[in-house]
């Protein structure tokens, strides 16, 4: 059974259709890709998996149940975990106060204790700087931050929404390090990106998405490959 | 070795503090005289106001103008279940914690239909929920007669602990002690209580939840925040230390009528919130004596300063008041916006618009 399965997702906007029928699907432990250009789709599909957006049809199947119904704020308890665009950290909290608010909803003390010792053993820049108001920090720390606050909260699934997302390219790199850091971890992943390259290089599979619909999908490396992914997104 | 000599410091800062509040009365009243031990009463009524607003306003950044509605709801439950009115006499400690109570209610009575406004809009429908209140108040003499409508209500019991009456002066050794002196040791003992309250919220993944839900929402609810249910709670317990106030309110005056909760009254307290220091308890609370004490020292200085310059009075010394009161207010938030002694998270944000405002230029 995969661990996330949707079936002819269809989203809307008033009367326009951003979403128009997609299928994929991941399995427990991968790391997928989803690439394509400004205003596919991608960033209303990640949001209509957390239930911050209503679909309009189709199935989203997690973990075995539907997820019609849920609440917003119930998606991270079951370990379904959003970093969005943005990062949407809390600038006005310190660094230690954002780890903290990835554990919002756990009780289990000594394991949030041990497990934010760890997001700091793998990010030692947040350590030096956990008393620091996170919208001082550099754009590269605040991704760490986003990071490191979504392990906190136990993901199954992780979506990310464009970590590189207005990063320098050296910050990217880094980035990049850092989401096959938390892979390694055991963390399954579903990566939205426009940096189609670095994003294939690190996953096992990916999908196209072109004006609200899958138009490839397969092997990370074959779609490394493909003639049509290069001229499109590569830019050769 | 420092963090020891901290903790020393401050726990000597502390002993300082509760002795200079433990005999200030005694300080005041000898040499100021009873009136100004009445004046401070009304500074710890108002501290406990304002801090039961930063919660709202401070914390979890909703702009609220009808505050007032929360501690009239206090003063009258005092008043109707402890005087001659309907003839109840309820004790204190069933009154006040039931005002309370029924504040809170009252809270969350605003809070739900307001969920999905913020800002401005908020604010207005915040500003007519106080005012219904206020109405209702003076309203309902007929054909029942519930609150006795604008007389108000009178010969409301004084505090009774254990068979000694607060109203009362209190007989020791050969001194004697006025009413005020008695009230200002239940009223400090509320506001510790109170502070203590707003310490721990602020402390707590609560008060982590409020500062999250003010900046960003969509993050909030991400990370498992129940948004409709954390604004409640900071409705309701805002407006449960609003209800305390008022029923302490009630049994120290002796008489309230709808006059006392108007719109200014609410307006008040949110300029002791923001001109101490919003969100940052110490701030708030000295906000709340600063501008309760102030208009009272300007009302003793005013008079004979003019005599003594001008050898008359050129303005009247109730309008000059207000004017320089006002004046100071404007002044204020020129020169400080963030208030007198805000939060670092607070200076951080300003500093912030500062910056931004700078490279726009």
């Amino acid at each position: 059974m995969s661990l996330l399965e949707v079936k002819n997702l269809q989203v809307s906007y008033g009367g326009i259709q951003a979403v128009k029928g997609i299928d994929f699907h991941i399995e427990q432990g991968e790391l997928v890709t989803l690439i394509g250009a400004n205003g596919a789709g991608k960033t209303t599909t990640l949001k209509t998996l957390v239930g911050m957006v209503k679909k309009s049809g189709g199935s989203i199947v997690y973990n075995g149940k539907e997820t019609a119904g849920i609440a917003s704020y119930n998606f991270v308890r079951n370990g379904l975990v959003m970093v969005p665009e943005g990062r949407g950290i809390f600038g006005k909290l310190t660094v230690e106060e954002n780890l903290k608010m990835g554990a919002y909803y756990r009780n289990d003390n000594a394991a949030i204790q041990a497990e934010t010792e760890r997001v700091y053993e793998l990010f030692p820049r947040l350590k030096e700087r956990q008393k620091q108001l996170a919208g001082t920090l550099s754009g590269g720390e605040q991704q760490m931050v986003a990071m490191g606050r979504a392990m906190l909260s136990k993901p199954k699934l992780l979506l990310l929404d464009e970590p590189s997302m207005g990063l320098a390219p050296i910050i990217v790199q880094k980035i990049f390090e850092i989401i096959q850091m938390v892979a390694a971890e055991g963390v399954t992943m579903l990566l939205v990106e426009q940096n189609a390259k670095l994003a294939l290089e690190i996953s096992q599979r990916g999908y196209v998405m072109e004006s609200g619909k899958i138009t490839m999908s397969g092997n990370a490396r074959d779609l490394l490959d493909d003639e049509r992914v290069r001229n499109a997104y590569l830019g050769e | 070795m420092t963090k020891a000599l901290d903790t020393n410091k401050k726990v000597g800062l502390f002993l300082i503090a509760a002795v200079v509040l433990a005999v200030l009365p005694f300080i005041v009243g000898n040499t100021l005289g009873n009136s100004w031990i009445r004046i401070i009463d009304f500074a710890l009524l108002y501290v406990m106001l304002a801090l039961g607003l930063n919660i709202v306003v401070g914390f979890a950044g909703l702009l609220d103008l009808g505050f007032i509605a929360f501690y009239a709801v206090g003063a009258y439950t005092y008043a109707l279940l402890g005087s001659p009115h309907f003839g109840l006499h309820l004790p204190f400690y069933i009154t006040i914690p039931l005002g309370a109570l029924f504040a809170a209610l009252f809270g969350i009575l605003l809070g739900t239909p307001v969920l999905r406004l913020k800002g401005d809009y908020l604010a207005i429908v915040t500003l007519g929920f106080g005012e219904i209140i206020r109405i209702f108040m003076n309203n309902l003499n007929a054909p029942v007669n519930i609150t006795n409508g604008p007389q108000g209500i009178n010969l409301i019991d004084p505090i009774n602990v254990g068979g000694l009456s607060l109203g009362k002066a209190l007989q020791v050794g050969g001194t004697s002690l006025n009413s005020v002196y008695l009230y200002y040791y239940m009223f400090l003992a509320l506001t510790v209580l109170v502070v203590i309250m707003a310490w721990r919220l602020q402390h707590s993944r609560i008060g982590r939840a409020w500062v999250a839900l003010r900046e960003d929402d969509i993050a909030a609810a991400a990370m498992g925040i129940n948004i409709r249910n954390i604004k409640l709670l900071a409705f309701a317990l805002g407006a449960l230390s609003g209800g305390v106030a008022g029923g302490l309110f009630a049994s120290f005056q002796g008489f309230i009528s709808p006059e006392s909760f108007g719109l200014l009254e609410s307006i008040m307290i949110l300029a002791m919130i923001v001109l101490g220091g919003m969100g940052h308890i110490p701030g708030v609370i000295l906000g709340a004596v600063v501008l309760t004490i102030a208009p009272e020292v300007l009302r003793d200085v005013i008079g004979p300063l003019q005599m003594k310059t001008f050898g008359r009075m050129l303005i009247d010394p109730e309008n000059a008041r207000m004017l320089l009161f006002g004046l100071a207010l404007v002044v204020m938030m020129l020169v400080r916006p963030e208030g007198m002694w805000p939060s670092k998270r607070r200076k951080a944000e300003f500093e912030d618009a500062k910056e931004a405002a700078a490279q726009k230029g």
